[in-house]
């Protein structure tokens, strides 16, 4: 029972992250139709500015963090610009190829630059963690599920009560219609993506410190977050949040429970299992398409 | 129409010459190649660029087929690659078996994985497929690497034999380059064949293509299954000619190196693969010096796929050819004398449909309530209403394209309420759209091609090219647009592309022909000639169910309306006593 309490505890914390991940992944889906197949090397850029600031350059830690999350906002400006702006006219197929023709980039520019040797974050805490009971509490853990709480609430507020999230929702769902009411549709992509790349770096800082900052960790992320998304219901924000945690705790017990090398496919079974039973995912429905 | 009349009209079209007598250069051709290949005197550097090449350009013709034929993606072809390469390395090291049967058991491994992964995945959007393909690439390099006992881990397998007829390198790269040669061929070929037209509609337009008798879901598991067996044909072929073979030369990388070789090439033919193959092969050979760096050549293929899609999305060869398009002038088409013939079948009774309590309901919403339709055989039925009532609702759920939530539906005697559309289609449905949906990468005949194609149209004999041609002729100069068969939609104005649109519809012969508000946005000669065109149609016999707006046109086409308000059925009947009903005028023109 201890056991099953303390990977309950470290599931809902990994899956936290990939609940920020997948609330990026749904943001940029409902502004743009598009997925957004860079989404996880948001989350590796930001790891690596932290490095480069935190470690390297022992700047203290705070404005470490900062750094990285305006490196992030630059990086969704730059993405918005660059890769999907040029192609939004055409089909989803072209701007999908060209983010993952984006996500290789990254993640090469940045083996490029700053070599293949994995990285080590230190945690926001001095304290490790503290004992609950029978459950030890990572302080880290305990600094992502604080965030995550705070920023799901944060997103509902300003989806909801705010002017400019007003905008950004009129224009995931009628284009025409919120350009018609004088609502620049390019500045709320723009900043769309702007608020995505910076949840997504800001996942990446918060889970750096519980694994090594590698190239790889992006597109590990990524997979998650777009199983957290089909399992919550595409394009559902609180789907996106659920699912998330979901496949954090799956995978933390079928890590412990059935085996370690392949926890990273138990995302997948996952997956599949959804889309062949139940595509529509937990909350979501699919539109089908007008004739 | 005076065009035509200048031209000799032919009464048939003539046979072409058999198809291998046609084509008899590409195969001498690839037979010189095939002989340079056995018996020039390569050094091991130079045999190994040509050895990945070839085995490299069968996996991405694979993704010309699935990406640029079917618009489907594929981001795991290294994974199919590397089922073919492991079936022949292991079967060859540790199970001794033959080389032949491993080389067939691994295009099978990837034939039943393409094929399991299609059918789960592509009923759903495109980016799902893009994200279990990637997660299925990922998931099968985490068991190259893992399962130790079955693939020998990150070690990889080495000695890996080659057939007893070609244990040379120089033998084994003919062999190679010979299977490249034949698989290219098909690739080729496949745009002109059945199942290659219907997999360019899917990728068009895929409510068009089901609607005109395709079986979407399946064309894309076959496309996707084709894609994955000549991945894992190159695999295999790879396996052989290097000997040794190691998890990371099938990772994700690889499948975007693939990826990036399609699209710069051209995805759309097999000749923009085997250019984008050749590029990719020998670029990275001359800059050498990027590798020292990890990751930047990498980075280089990321920042090419973008932009490639951005400035140049048909890559080389598309460049190349559209180019070339534009030079050449398009050969009008000839001039056909057989007459269309609609010869619309009658199983059933004096009823072409019959339609009971039939309702659809979006969530709350009765978008269609307890209708009932009865269309008399060979008459003119319009369906009419108010904006909103439900029209296009109906007529989507009598073409299949919704769900029917209760009621039934015979068309011609046969039930066809929980028939997918194409079988509908093949039932004898026929129906054009109110927002025109042509498949717009093709010429004006080749879409009409596709309608003549459904299954079950009895007035193109056996089906081959010839009749199927003749046939679209045949529906085109019906709707006056016969001379210019061979431009491509993109060229035609909207009134024309309504009439295509029919043809495609007439060249089935249906037995039934749904038409969408055909006098949408149409000028007002325009719709004199959509009047006069729908006579000739009604003339030969075939029903006609029409949505329309246009009261002029309703009233005088047809002999009997049905009036929809709010989803119910408010009128029925002969049209001049149905367009004076109380109920129909008030829902018209609002009450006092």
């Amino acid at each position: 029972m201890d056991l099953v309490l303390q990977l309950l505890f470290t599931g809902i914390g990994i899956g936290a992250v990939y609940a920020l991940v997948a609330l990026g992944f749904v943001l940029i889906f409902r502004a743009t139709n598009v997925v957004n197949f860079a989404q996880g090397e948001f989350s590796m850029v930001a790891a690596y500015i932290m490095v480069v600031c935190a470690v390297d350059l022992a700047l203290p830690y705070w404005l470490s963090f900062i750094i990285a999350l305006a490196g992030m906002a630059v990086v969704g400006l730059v993405f918005n610009l660059g890769v999907y702006y040029p192609l939004r006219h055409r089909t989803y197929l072209p701007v999908i190829i060209a983010t993952i023709g984006a996500s290789i980039l990254m993640a090469n520019g940045v083996l490029a630059l700053y070599g293949p040797q994995p990285q080590v974050l230190p945690g926001w805490f001095e304290t490790p963690g503290i004992q609950l009971g029978p459950v030890y509490l990572d302080s880290q853990y305990l600094l992502i599920i604080a965030v995550t709480v705070v920023l799901v609430i944060f997103n509902y507020w300003f989806f909801e009560h705010t002017m400019l999230g007003k905008k950004l929702q009129a224009t995931s769902q009628d284009k025409e219609m919120a350009s018609l009411l004088g609502i620049s549709v390019s500045t709320m992509i723009m900043i769309t993506f702007i608020y995505s790349a910076v949840l997504g770096g800001l996942a990446g800082l918060l889970v750096a410190p519980l694994l090594f900052v590698s190239i790889q960790m992006g597109s590990t992320i990524a997979l998650k977050a777009f199983a957290a998304t089909i399992i919550g219901g595409f394009g559902d924000v609180a789907g996106a949040i659920i699912g998330g945690l979901a496949l954090g705790i799956i995978e933390t017990f079928g890590a412990a429970y059935i085996s370690v090398p392949y926890k990273d496919g138990f995302a997948f079974l996952v997956l599949v299992l959804f889309l062949v039973f139940r595509p529509q995912g937990i909350f979501g429905e699919r539109v089908a398409e007008k004739a | 129409m005076s065009s035509t009349d200048q031209i000799q009209p032919v009464a048939a079209l003539p046979r072409p010459k058999p198809l291998l007598l046609r084509h008899a250069p590409y195969f001498i051709a690839a037979a010189a190649l095939v002989f340079l290949a056995a018996s020039m005197r390569f050094d091991g550097y130079i045999l190994n660029i040509l050895m990945q090449a070839t085995t490299f350009a069968i996996a991405v013709f694979g993704l010309s087929v699935v990406l640029g034929l079917c618009g489907q993606i594929n981001l795991a072809q290294a994974a199919f690659f590397g089922f073919g390469a492991y079936a022949v390395g292991l079967g060859t090291t540790d199970y001794q078996l033959n080389y032949w049967i491993c080389l067939f058991g691994g295009c099978i491994m990837a034939l039943v994985a393409g094929a399991v992964l299609g059918l789960s995945t592509l009923r759903l959007g495109g980016h799902y497929l893009a994200m279990v393909t990637i997660s299925f690439q990922q998931i099968v390099t985490l068991v190259m690497i893992n399962a130790i006992w079955l693939t020998k881990g990150p070690d990889g397998v080495s000695r890996i034999g080659r057939p007893s007829l070609f244990t040379s390198s120089q033998s084994y790269l003919a062999f190679c380059v010979a299977v490249l040669a034949i698989v290219g061929y098909m690739v080729w070929h496949l745009p002109d064949t059945r199942l290659g037209r219907a997999m360019r509609a899917v990728r068009d337009n895929e409510l068009a293509a089901g609607v005109n008798g395709i079986d979407v879901f399946r064309t894309k598991v076959t496309a996707f299954a084709i894609s994955a067996v000549l991945g894992g044909l190159g695999g295999g072929l790879f396996a052989g000619g290097f000997a040794y073979i190691s998890p990371d030369q099938f990772s994700f990388a690889e499948s975007i190196v693939f990826l990036t070789m399609s699209l710069l090439g051209g995805v759309a033919s097999p000749i923009g693969s085997a250019i984008g193959t050749g590029l990719l092969i020998l670029i990275p050979e001359w800059l050498r010096f990027l590798k020292s760096v990890p990751g930047l050549y990498l980075a280089i293929y990321g920042l090419s796929v973008i932009l490639i899609i951005r400035f140049m999305p048909d890559g080389i060869w598309g460049f190349v050819t559209a180019a070339y398009d534009r030079i050449r002038a398009r050969k009008p088409a000839p001039a056909i004398g057989i007459p269309l013939v609609l010869k619309p079948a009658a199983t059933g009774g004096d009823m072409v449909l019959e339609v009971t309590g039939l309702s659809k309901h979006f969530g709350g919403l009765k978008a269609v309530d307890q209708v009932d339709i009865a269309v008399h055989r060979g008459g003119v039925h319009a369906l009419i209403g108010p904006n909103g009532s439900g029209k296009t609702t109906t007529l989507n759920v009598l073409s299949g394209l919704y769900e029917a939530t209760a009621g039934k539906v015979l068309l011609d005697g046969t039930d066809v309420t929980t028939m997918p559309p194409h079988l509908r289609t093949a039932a004898g449905l026929g129906r054009t759209f109110q927002n025109i949906r042509l498949f717009r990468s093709m010429t004006a005949l080749e879409n009409v091609v596709i309608g003549a194609e459904r299954p079950g149209n009895t007035m193109v004999g056996r089906g081959d090219a010839t009749a199927l041609t003749e046939r679209a002729l045949a529906a085109l100069t019906f709707v006056g647009l016969g001379p210019r068969a061979n431009e491509l939609i993109t060229s035609f104005s909207y009134g024309h592309q309504r009439l295509i649109e029919i043809a495609r519809a007439l060249a089935a012969n249906p037995t039934l022909l749904l038409l969408d508000e055909p006098a949408a946005g149409l000028n007002s000669s325009e719709k004199l000639e959509l009047h006069e065109l729908l006579k000739r149609i009604a003339a030969q016999g075939l029903t006609i169910l029409i949505i329309d707006h246009d009261m002029t046109l309703v009233s005088e086409a047809a002999q009997h309306i049905t009036v929809l308000n709010f989803g119910r059925r408010i009128a029925d009947g002969e049209s001049m006593a149905v367009l004076r009903h109380p109920d129909v005028v008030s829902a018209y023109l609002g009450t006092d």
